[in-house]
């Protein structure tokens, strides 16, 4: 008698747990199922580059996606410094191949919106992700904000906003956080003209190693097919 | 006759050197001034004075009756210069070093012009080539066109015959001759040689260690019925100071130890009658210098002024 | 005084040493041309190699004629005052050494007028050489290379600026070189009037230059709070000024603006200032002179 009221107050305490575990992989499965359904797309858009030693103007960019994980970003008309790594914008690479747990890590608000915090731990030992956290509006099932940790490429960090593609899962606004390494060139090379602006260079120096890029997409060409080519 | 140039008290220092002191003269109109000295005299750093080259320490110069550093480019304009060893533009040719200074002087000079200037200096055949190409006599003779060819009324040469051939040295003297007598240029030449300034100038000065030893006629100074009557006296200065109060004073010369005076030989009795009038003692008279080589002791070696050294 | 002018330059134009400035930039422009043509993407990797592992850097894009004429400027203007010097520092000790100084100031000019003229003339040549420099550095790297964006390489950062805000920008630096360069010549003139021969005012020149850029550059602390401000070579790469673009809050670029322009405005300032006491000092050094060449 009394084995068998301690295991049913064991299920009841441990079935929320299993409950919600299933809840959680269910949400991760919907934001993905909506993901997939786009095969290819072809964006045009801006993309404003903020890296504390590189001054460079807003670029219009053509962002070119093909499942399951090639993606470009090209400014046609002029030179822009995509960071490496943007890859990951790519939100199937965040929830990408094979299997992972889903981990419950609880709610918080993203832009005032409030989301489900999920930690996904990819089952394969040597796949570049080693952690994401993905902070998915429910309502919505978009994913707002994800952090990704990689084995070989850093970690780096997605902030996501949605409008009208918002059924495909596509952002209209993307911002994107990287690590970057220290610049730094000799002024032998370089031939400076020292305009007084070197000493707060010098003082902004080790303030921080990130970048970010903030991509705002005008429009998507959804599915209409894309050559291999265009990613060379 | 008007004075073109006009010399007052001219000096030239140069550190401690004195290189022109207490310099007077003149130059008439028509002259050819003859400017005799030693190397090493003066006589270039007066000529770069008369060009405005070099600044008088002190002294004053009139020339065309105006004071030239007041109206320098005014009295410039009339006068062609040659300057020792005419130096023009190695790397252009007679005829374009000619163009150039032409303006340069102040006239807008024709083709006619420069190619006749040529002539005149005998260089028409080589009026393209370039002047790296030329003798010292051709860049001599060049250096004479450049100077005559704003037709000045004033022309300096000095040492024009330096580095010329006897045959050069004759075409010198004949156009200096023609510009004098034909064209009625005034002329002033320094030379260190004597013989060059006889056959040419009218009037000389003779200049030592920057200072005026004689100038005047040359036919007067030259003159070979004179003489150069050298006199000892027991007191020189003195006697000299009784001789500048005598009859005498005009004939005596400056500048040397000994008493000197030029003087018809005919005349040396008369003169020793009044030294004695005059009370001074006699040591010698002697009268076997020639004026010829008074002058060239001065513009020659430098034992021979020693010789007349007191 | 124009035809002055005239005469001064038929001179310096007639003269064949003039032409190895002329030949030795078009040469050296050439060279740079042909190995960016052969070798741009390696070069600009040496470069800029070390951000490979944060950016998709384009190489190809970066390698256009607007980014080599700013390479050329970079590398030359260091080394054309000494082209400079060739000429202006031999414009009165030449003539000295010649022989022909003394003829030249017997004529009926002023002295003054004399000197800027032969300064004016040092100026035309200046302008002459950049217009030269121009030709070669921008006008025929673009017809090889095409146009695009610039990207400038600072020590601590890296500047973009867009293409079609590029061609002003250059107008501007070489107006800005020709003050420099002017200023070189105005040295080499005032060495020039101290002198009798050419070799000394060309040889000074450059060692001045040598010297005062080396101090320039060398991030001293005694020397760059006592000496730096005060010499000129410290202004003379004001040119670059107009290539540092100036960002919003977003740091983002703004189009058509300079990051420092008064800077560069002081820059301009000092150098003309140098020019004016070098170009008075000349005047005033030759009216007193004895011409004794």
């Amino acid at each position: 008698m009394k084995k068998t009221i301690l295991a049913i107050i064991m299920l009841c305490l441990l079935t929320p747990f299993v409950l919600y575990a299933q809840d959680v992989s269910q949400l991760v499965e919907k934001v993905k199922a909506k993901i997939e359904q786009v095969k290819d797309y072809t964006a045009s858009g801006k993309m404003k580059t903020n890296v504390s030693f590189l001054k460079v103007p807003v670029a219009n960019v053509v962002i070119y996606f093909k499942k399951p994980n090639q993606l470009k970003i090209k400014n046609e008309k002029g030179i822009s410094f995509v960071p490496k790594g943007t890859v990951s914008i790519n939100l199937n690479n965040v929830l990408s191949s094979g299997s992972y747990t889903a981990l419950d890590a609880g709610v918080d608000k993203v832009a005032g919106i409030p989301v489900r915090v999920v930690k996904l731990l990819p089952s394969d030992e040597n796949a570049d992700v080693v952690l994401s956290t993905l902070y998915i509006d429910e309502a919505r099932q978009v994913i707002l904000r994800s952090r990704t940790t990689t084995r070989d490429n850093g970690s780096y960090e997605l902030e996501m906003s949605y409008a009208k593609y918002v059924s495909f899962g596509l952002p209209d606004k993307i911002i994107f956080s990287f690590n970057t390494k220290e610049y730094k060139l000799p002024k032998g090379m370089t031939f400076d003209f020292d305009d007084g602006s070197a000493v707060k260079q010098e003082a902004g120096k080790t303030k921080n190693k990130k970048g970010r890029a903030e991509i705002t997409i005008n429009s998507y060409s959804i599915n209409k097919g894309l050559a291999d080519d265009v990613f060379k | 006759m008007s004075a073109i140039i006009d010399v007052h008290h001219l000096s030239k220092q140069f550190k401690e050197i004195n290189a022109v002191n207490d310099l007077s003269f003149t130059v008439n109109e028509g002259d050819v001034y003859g400017f005799l000295g030693q190397n090493g005299a003066g006589k270039s750093t007066t000529i770069r004075m008369l060009l405005t080259l070099v600044k008088p320490t002190r002294g004053s110069i009139r020339i065309f009756g105006k004071d030239l550093f007041t109206h320098r480019t005014q009295i410039l304009r009339q006068v062609g210069a040659v300057i020792e060893k005419p130096d023009l533009y190695k790397y252009l040719s007679a005829y374009d070093n000619l163009a150039l200074f032409a303006k340069m002087s102040g006239i807008d000079p024709t083709r006619s012009l420069l190619l006749n200037q040529l002539k005149v200096v005998g260089l028409e055949d080589r009026a393209y080539s370039k002047v790296k190409t030329f003798s010292q006599g051709m860049k001599q003779r060049l250096g004479i066109a450049v100077a005559l060819v704003h037709d000045p009324k004033l022309i300096i040469l000095d040492e024009p015959t330096n580095g010329l051939d006897p045959q050069g040295i004759a075409d010198m003297r004949n156009l200096i001759l023609k510009l004098s007598r034909e064209m009625g240029k005034t002329i002033l030449v320094s030379s260190h040689l004597l013989s060059e300034v006889e056959l040419i100038a009218s009037r000389m000065l003779i200049i030592h260690k920057g200072k005026k030893m004689v100038e005047g006629n040359v036919a007067e100074l030259l003159d070979p019925s004179k003489s150069l009557v050298q006199i000892e006296t027991a007191h020189n200065a003195d006697a000299r100071k009784k001789l500048e109060h005598s009859k005498w004073n005009g004939l005596l010369l400056p500048g040397t130890k000994n008493i000197q005076l030029k003087m018809n030989k005919e005349d040396v009795p008369d003169l020793i009658a009044d030294l004695v009038g005059m009370e001074i003692k006699l040591l010698s008279v002697n009268p076997t210098h020639s004026l010829e080589d008074y002058f060239l002791s001065l513009t020659t070696q430098p034992g021979h002024v020693e010789a007349f050294a007191d | 005084m124009w035809k002055l002018l005239q005469i001064e330059l038929y001179k310096i134009f007639r003269k064949p040493r003039t032409y190895i400035a002329f030949g030795a930039i078009a040469a050296f422009i050439l060279l740079i041309q042909l190995a960016l043509l052969a070798n741009g993407k390696d070069y600009l990797q040496f470069g800029l190699g070390f951000l490979d592992d944060s950016f998709e850097i384009p190489y190809d894009k970066i390698n256009n004629g607007y980014w080599i004429c700013f390479l050329v400027l970079n590398l030359l203007l260091i080394h054309v005052p000494i082209l400079v010097a060739l000429v202006a520092g031999d414009i009165v000790s030449g003539e000295a050494n010649m022989g022909t100084l003394r003829l030249l100031v017997s004529k009926p000019i002023s002295r003054t007028q004399l000197v800027l003229a032969k300064f004016f003339a040092a100026v035309t040549y200046v302008i002459a050489l950049l217009a030269w420099m121009a030709l070669f550095a921008l006008v025929l790297s673009i017809v090889l290379f095409g146009t695009g964006d610039v990207v400038v390489a600072k020590s601590m950062e890296m500047h973009q600026i867009e293409k079609v805000d590029v061609l002003w920008r250059y107008f501007a630096a070489f107006g800005f070189a020709a003050l420099a360069l002017i200023l070189v010549a105005s040295l080499s003139l005032l060495l020039s009037v101290l002198s009798d021969n050419s070799i000394g005012p060309i040889v000074g020149t450059v060692c001045i230059i040598i010297v005062c850029t080396l101090i320039s550059e060398m991030q001293i602390p005694l020397y760059d709070k006592y000496l730096r401000p005060y010499l000129f070579t410290t202004y003379m790469l004001g040119w670059k000024g107009f290539f540092y673009i100036a960002v919003d809050g977003d740091g983002q670029t703004i189009r058509g603006s300079v990051e420092n322009m008064p800077a560069i405005l002081k820059s301009i300032g000092v150098i003309v200032t140098y020019t004016l006491v070098f170009v008075t000092a000349s005047v005033m050094v030759f009216r007193k002179k004895d011409i004794l060449s």
